[in-house]
């Protein structure tokens, strides 16, 4: 567990020198759209007033956007990045076109990947503790002592997140330090996603010019900020219906306790539409924006759409369809992405949840009618989310479609503590390194 | 041949149908791709260079810098284009300081002698008219006091173009004849200007002697304290640059003493109402032992003396004439 921490390591002090120099970059490069957000902190802002008993505000108020760009996906399919050129050229019309709205040149982006087949794992660890207290060192220690299940090959840790501390039987724990007991046991969650998805992202990133100083999973940065803090609390499952790919998070007490994400999503909306209807895959997508819906009722049977085309056929192109038959299409492709969800949710366990509120984001979010079938399907706390505004975001970005890119924003400014934030203990260092400070020592005193 | 109808049906052609003349159908061109605009690779790099601060400002700043201070240099390293360059300056000061308010016509000078009137005229250093820019003012009356006969002058450019002089002349009070010459002093004793005799000024009193220039003032009091003497006063004699010799007409010497002559001179003059010891047959009065006023006879008066005493008389050397003179 020591190696695939590296990569992790270094993305986390390239994230202290960004924040050092104050401007970083989001990047959430999705199916069908990229969007980049540059980031400015400065420091806690002016409405951020301890006496006067307004909070930091969520962690929204040290940093504001100061340039927001975003622009057709191009070369991404399913969440991941499928041709490499393309997927750059998009990134660099996104960073160009924001830098531009920001004047300042950025070095730094912190990206998520809302594909690559993640996979959540708890792990456990215990420790008897020693001294009869919890320190810094005993935190370490514990998390090393988790057992770590098999992985599989190719596969790459992703977030490795405390979520619960146990002192001699107290659990739900969030800070054990100082406390007296005699043993020390951690629940962790971690979540792992292909090594080689993983990889492209950090190469396609390298290729514009900027470094990758985080990288975190989609679904989780859409939870972070569609999901209020007391559904966090509480227990809440946020669903992001993306374009290629549909996240799954779960958070309880304020710690994600499992993601997962669907490789499907609106683009197959888009196709159904357009296999069904004999239309080009554009047609079909604004269609699909304009009128679509899940829930037919009779007005829509007489609700006629004109398809339009391009063919040259007289015919072929004057035809129109009504909404109903829209709404049959598209029905049925949601209501399968929402049985997987539903599936991936009783796979999690989402039934025994003390609150069990469902929040859907994303852009497939905006269909009308979502909610009445997602709460049909899914359990009766159904809501629609959308983002936490965040200082300096434009106002026709904070749609649920920026829900991920938001919170991209909120975990670049306050980001959770993870297994690799700790101090490694000093028996996991490798025996070369320790030997190498003592021969150090040696020579220079 | 099968697929061939031989037996016509009624309105149907055995013939095949010619090529129907239609008209274009209309062909749906293959869409063009949408314009999706994406930055080069290079685009891209230059932007986000241009977006570096440093390099910013070196474009912005220190490239029209450089630029302009090369092309400056570059052109300037040509030798003719520096002197057109020195001379079109040259000639735009000149334009400037050439114009009319700028220009001065004519001196006025007030207060000088036609000599000095002359010789300021000659100093001025350009030819009238001239730009007041060419005449250095301060210079200029740096020359000017160089003249001896000129103890103040006041220069200024007046509107209209007129330079104005004020000159204040050295007053000559003395005339000194010393080896070179005689010349006439001031009261400072400062030269004034020369004279070729002494009948050209006889009005002024006479000194003479090396040094006399530099004790002018105490020959003036001497002079004025001689009073009754001062007829008979012939000049005073610097002897040794430091004593006054008066010398009277007759030949007759007044030797004055270094400290006090003044005190001792008024001295004299008392004795010689008291006694007309001047109008007597005396060479030379001798005033510098301030106890004792002594007195040299004439030779008229030794050669009286002699002769009632019967001692051989004493020649115009001081010498006793030899016997066969007195004689004869």
């Amino acid at each position: 567990m020591k190696d695939i921490y590296q990569l992790q390591r270094g993305m986390r002090n390239m994230r202290q020198a960004a924040l050092q120099r104050g401007v970083v970059a989001v990047l959430d490069i999705g199916s069908s759209k990229v969007a980049c957000f540059i980031l400015q902190f400065d420091g806690p802002g002016v409405l951020y007033r301890e006496t006067d008993g307004v909070g930091p505000m969520a962690g929204q108020s040290n940093f504001r956007v100061i340039g927001a760009a975003t622009t057709r996906s191009r070369g991404v399919r399913y969440g991941e990045i499928e041709t490499m050129a393309e997927t750059e050229r998009a990134i660099r019309t996104a960073v160009q076109a924001a830098q531009k709205l920001a004047g300042v040149r950025v070095d730094h982006a912190i990206a998520c990947l809302s594909g690559a087949r993640p996979a959540s794992y708890g792990l456990a660890g215990d420790i008897p503790l020693k001294n009869g207290k919890v320190g810094q060192g005993e935190i370490a220690h514990v998390l090393a002592s988790c057992e770590v299940p098999d992985f599989g090959r190719g596969r790459q840790v992703l977030h490795a997140q405390p979520v619960n501390f146990t002192v001699d039987g107290r659990s739900g724990l969030m800070d054990p330090r100082e406390h007296a007991g005699q043993s020390l046991g951690v629940d962790m969650h971690v979540l792992t996603v292909d090594a080689d998805a993983l990889d492209n992202l950090i190469h396609v990133i390298r290729r514009c010019d900027m470094e990758l100083a985080g990288v975190a999973s989609a679904s989780y940065m859409s939870a972070l900020s569609s999901l209020v803090e007391d559904e966090q609390e509480l227990g809440a499952a946020c669903i992001d219906l993306g374009g290629g790919a549909t996240g799954v998070s779960i958070f309880v007490r304020k710690h994600m306790i499992f993601a997962d994400a669907v490789p499907m999503g609106g683009d197959l909306v888009t196709q159904d539409i357009a296999k069904g209807l004999r239309i080009p895959m554009g047609v079909a997508e604004r269609i699909k924006t304009l009128n679509g819906g899940t829930e037919a009722t009779g007005r829509d049977d007489r609700d006629l759409i004109e398809l339009g085309g391009a063919t040259g056929d007289w015919e072929t192109d004057r035809r129109t369809v009504s909404r109903a038959d829209l709404i049959g299409i598209m029905r049925p492709r949601v209501e399968e992405i929402l049985e997987e969800v539903a599936a991936i949710l009783d796979a999690a366990g989402f039934d025994h949840m003390p609150s069990q509120q469902v929040v859907l984001t994303g852009g497939g979010s905006q269909i009308p009618g979502l909610d009445g079938l997602a709460a049909r399907m899914l359990g009766r706390n159904v809501r629609i989310g959308r983002p936490l505004r965040i200082h300096g975001l434009p106002h026709q970005l904070t749609g649920p479609n920026f829900a991920s890119a938001v919170g991209l924003a909120l975990f670049a400014a306050h980001p959770q503590d993870e297994w690799w934030d700790f101090e490694m203990p000093a028996e996991a260092y490798p025996a070369r390194s320790i030997r190498r400070a003592y021969r150090w020592f040696r020579n220079n005193w | 041949m099968q697929g061939v109808s031989h037996r016509p049906e009624a309105g149907f052609s055995p013939q095949p149908t010619p090529p129907r003349k239609g008209w274009n159908r209309p062909q749906s061109h293959a869409a063009k791709p949408k314009r999706d605009p994406a930055p080069s690779r290079l685009a891209y790099r230059l932007n986000r260079m241009w977006l570096t601060p440093g390099f910013r400002k070196l474009t912005r700043v220190g490239l029209p810098a450089f630029v302009l201070a090369f092309t400056t240099l570059l052109w300037l390293s040509d030798e003719d284009r520096r002197a057109s360059l020195a001379g079109g300056l040259t000639g735009m000061v000149e334009k400037v300081q050439n114009r009319e308010q700028f220009m001065v016509n004519e001196m006025t000078i007030s207060g000088a002698s036609t000599p000095v009137d002359k010789a300021l005229r000659m100093m001025l250093p350009v030819d009238l008219p001239a730009s007041s820019f060419d005449i250095d003012l301060d210079q200029l009356r740096q020359d000017i006091l160089l003249l001896d006969a000129v103890k103040d002058v006041d220069l200024r450019v007046k509107p209209g173009g007129v330079l104005a002089a004020t000159v204040v002349e050295r007053e000559p009070v003395l005339l000194w004849r010393h080896a070179r010459g005689i010349e006439q002093l001031d009261e400072q004793g400062k030269r004034v200007a020369s004279v070729t005799s002494r009948a050209v000024r006889p009005e002024l009193p006479l000194i003479a002697g090396e040094g006399a220039d530099r004790v002018a003032e105490e020959a003036i009091r001497i002079f004025a304290a001689s009073g009754p003497l001062l007829p008979r006063v012939r000049g005073l004699q610097r002897l040794g640059e430091r004593r006054w010799d008066v010398v009277l007409d007759g030949g007759q010497r007044v030797q004055l003493p270094a400290q006090n002559p003044v005190a001792a001179l008024e001295r004299l003059i008392a004795l010689d109402e008291a006694e007309d010891l001047l109008a007597r047959d005396v060479s030379v009065v001798d005033l510098r032992d301030g106890q004792r006023p002594t007195a040299r006879l004439g030779m008229t008066a030794q050669n009286s003396i002699r002769a009632a005493r019967g001692q051989p008389l004493l020649g115009p050397d001081g010498k006793e004439l030899p016997a066969a003179d007195k004689k004869s």
